[in-house]
């Protein structure tokens, strides 16, 4: 029975999915077939959809490059550096910053974060001016990509770190102790027992804080003052697909519809591509389990 | 640290730890979710509107459903106390999703008004005739709201600006706050060298409309983009989601300015006078009255649909042109009558004498003039109840 029960949830959750992909599909399918010159830009589909594409992708890294060091950081602190009582506490406070709704983050961002980022965004302007990143004047509201990204790195932070943590705290105390015997030190022994042990699940994590960064709507469309992509960070522009989704949904109508939900259909095929390829990683590194 | 293996001992103690904490975790997470939980706060009736009402006869019940534009939250909320406490079996619930999922909403049949920036299009009222009958919907007027164009100048509470140089400052055509074009209108007032930084609206929007209306029709020359609820796209700048995120984002960043309901507009703000004929009006609600005054009906609709096309180069002295007019939009015609009689309850109220004071003391909107509220009242009545 019990094995009819776990057959029967696997098959909802597969039927689920369908389900939402022939949606996606069926209301995505007018915008395929419409004259270039209705789809919004007058340019046609994929002129509209790529530049969205890329600043979705662009919030993204900027997320994982910030998040990923920093998540992994305080979870080998956490696991294998704080004393047993202040280890736990600061795993309870991490986890905590996964509660805090992502409205809250973005109204954080938009009156906070940007006001602060202001100064430094002129000084980058300034000094490094010549990088295309950091070029042209510098935003006056600070609500830019750049911060859109810091914003959803912190959102991504308590997702990388809580689950790194739990594989940190699982890596097998023969090795370790072997290599504590062998005379490392103990960062030497966590990069040659726990880092290479981990480092399936620490992808399998930065994966999923992949997924949350790309599909976060309500704390980038309050962060970022959107435009046509540039190539500048510190200016007002780009847009994410979530973001141009919430913003625009409300008042669409007709073929405008169809346009967000294709879009919307183009972030759902993002999606799966970077989980298959997140699978097709770590199952390279399957060989090293532990037992061998 | 590498984890010692357990004594039996610690291995009790952290099973209890581990425990203590769960614990702990949970009531945590539910308290934080349980502080996200909230309900509107209840705003009292406006002074003497509740023994006044203007609801004849004996009071309705029933829950009245709405959803639709934003700018009308504060007024509504002042609607909603003032006929609920007239009428103590009545509920009125509005989400403000924005005046299109409004109209959706209301064509769709899943409301039974709709609060809307804009009028229906011929093509939404064609539509609405599935679920609202022949009649199809009415649009009625009922909130005016001047909209202010509000700056952030250290220093400057006021300026008096025409059509054309806000066009220019919005297309970044007047990219300094001491600009000649500026300082010609306002000899009196020194402008820092500051850079001036536009804001609009990231989402669609009524206030989007109506400005880019004013613009499109005052400043024919230099804005030549047609009015539209989405900023121009060929005019990229610093946006903000909401009323409410571009006063802040102006208040937040000297030199900038933006447009907005001027309910939402704190006193932190200065506000420009726009130029009509040859002098400069202040965003008051008389000014806003006095301009959807000049507008006309707009052609083609049927007698008990009071849409108003704006006249925005209009120069009757003290009428101010950037005027949002926000419609309710209400079915001709409803399956039965206990919904008729409360629709037709709180569309009365709302523009009535006392509701209209409710929501100027609320959301500092212009009242509907007299002869405007009387034909919104005959809109209302031709209301029924379909033919089965």
């Amino acid at each position: 029975m019990f094995s009819g029960a776990a057959l029967g949830a696997g098959v909802l959750i597969v039927a689920v999915l369908f389900a939402v992909a022939m949606f996606l599909v069926i209301q995505a399918l007018p915008t395929f077939s419409a004259a270039p010159a209705d789809i919004t830009g007058g340019k046609g589909f994929v002129s509209y959809i790529f530049p969205i594409v890329v600043g979705t992708l662009i919030a993204a890294a900027i997320a994982l490059v910030i998040a990923t060091p920093i998540g992994v950081a305080v979870a080998l602190y956490i696991s294998h550096y704080a004393p047993r009582n202040m280890a736990r506490g600061l795993g309870y406070v991490v986890d905590l910053l996964a509660a805090i709704p992502s409205v809250i983050y973005g109204a954080w961002g938009a009156t906070f974060l940007a006001s602060q980022l202001k100064v430094p965004y002129q000084w980058l302007a300034d000094n490094a001016g010549w990088i295309p990143i950091f070029g042209g004047p510098a935003s006056g509201t600070g609500k830019t990509i750049l911060t859109a990204g810091i914003v959803l790195a912190v959102m991504v932070l308590p997702i990388i770190a809580s689950l790194t943590r739990e594989i940190f705290l699982q890596t097998p105390m023969l090795h370790q102790e072997a290599a504590l015997a062998l005379g490392a030190t103990r960062w030497e022994m966590i990069r040659m027992a726990v880092l290479p042990f981990a480092r399936g699940g620490i992808i399998s994590a930065v994966m999923l804080g992949l997924g949350r960064a790309l599909g976060e709507t309500m704390a980038v469309a309050l962060v970022l003052s959107s435009g046509p992509m540039i190539a500048s960070l510190i200016r007002s522009g780009n847009q994410t697909i979530a973001a141009e989704i919430a913003l625009n949904f409300p008042e669409a109508f007709g073929l405008r519809l169809n346009e967000l939900i294709a879009a919307g259909l183009v972030l759902f095929l993002i999606t799966l591509l970077v989980n298959m390829v997140a699978r097709w990683i770590i199952s390279r590194h399957k060989e090293f389990s532990g037992a061998n | 640290m590498v984890r010692n293996p357990q004594t039996p001992i610690e291995e009790v103690n952290r099973v209890k730890a581990l425990h203590i904490g769960r614990v702990a975790a949970v009531l945590t997470v539910g308290a934080l979710a349980l502080t996200a939980c909230g309900t509107d706060n209840a705003v009292t009736p406006g002074n003497g509107g509740s023994s006044t009402s203007a609801a004849a006869g004996a009071s309705v019940t029933g829950t009245l459903t709405g959803t639709g534009a934003t700018s009308i939250s504060a007024a509504m909320d002042a609607w909603k106390a003032g006929f609920e406490s007239a009428n103590s079996g009545a509920t009125v619930q509005y989400s403000p999703e924005g005046s299109g999922a409004g109209r959706k909403a209301l064509i769709a049949g899943a409301v039974q008004f709709a609060g809307s920036d804009a009028y229906m299009k011929d093509a939404e009222l064609a539509s609405a005739k599935a679920k609202c009958g022949a009649a199809g919907a009415i649009d009625v007027p009922w909130y005016i709201s001047p909209i202010a164009v509000a700056f952030n100048v250290p220093g400057v509470k006021d300026l008096k600006l025409d059509a054309d140089t806000i066009a220019k400052i919005f297309r970044g055509d007047i990219k300094n706050w001491n600009d000649a074009a500026i300082k010609a209108s306002n000899p009196s007032v020194t402008l820092p060298n500051l850079a001036i930084t536009p804001v609009h609206r990231s989402d669609n929007s009524g206030t989007t409309d109506n400005f880019t209306d004013y613009l499109a029709q005052a400043a024919k020359s230099v804005w030549t983009d047609a009015k539209s609820g989405d900023w121009p796209a060929a005019l990229p700048g610093e946006n903000a989601k909401g009323t409410s995120g571009v006063v802040k984002t102006v208040t937040q960043t000297a030199g900038a300015i933006t447009y907005a309901d001027d309910s939402a507009v704190t006193d932190a703000l200065g506000k420009v006078e726009l130029k009509v004929g040859d002098s400069y009006v202040p965003v008051t609600a008389e000014a806003a009255a006095k301009a959807v005054d000049q507008a006309k009906p707009v052609a083609g609709r049927s007698a008990n649909d009071l849409s108003l096309k704006l006249d925005r180069t209009t120069t009757v002295a003290g009428a101010y042109p950037a005027v949002l007019v926000s419609y309710a939009v209400f079915c001709g015609s409803y399956p039965d009558a206990k919904t008729v009689d409360l629709v037709k309850a709180f569309g009365h109220y709302a523009v009535s004498d006392a509701g209209q004071q409710a929501a100027v003391s609320a959301a500092k909107s212009a009242p509907l003039s007299a002869a405007l509220a009387a034909k919104a009242k005959a809109a209302i009545d031709s209301i029924t109840v379909a033919a089965k």
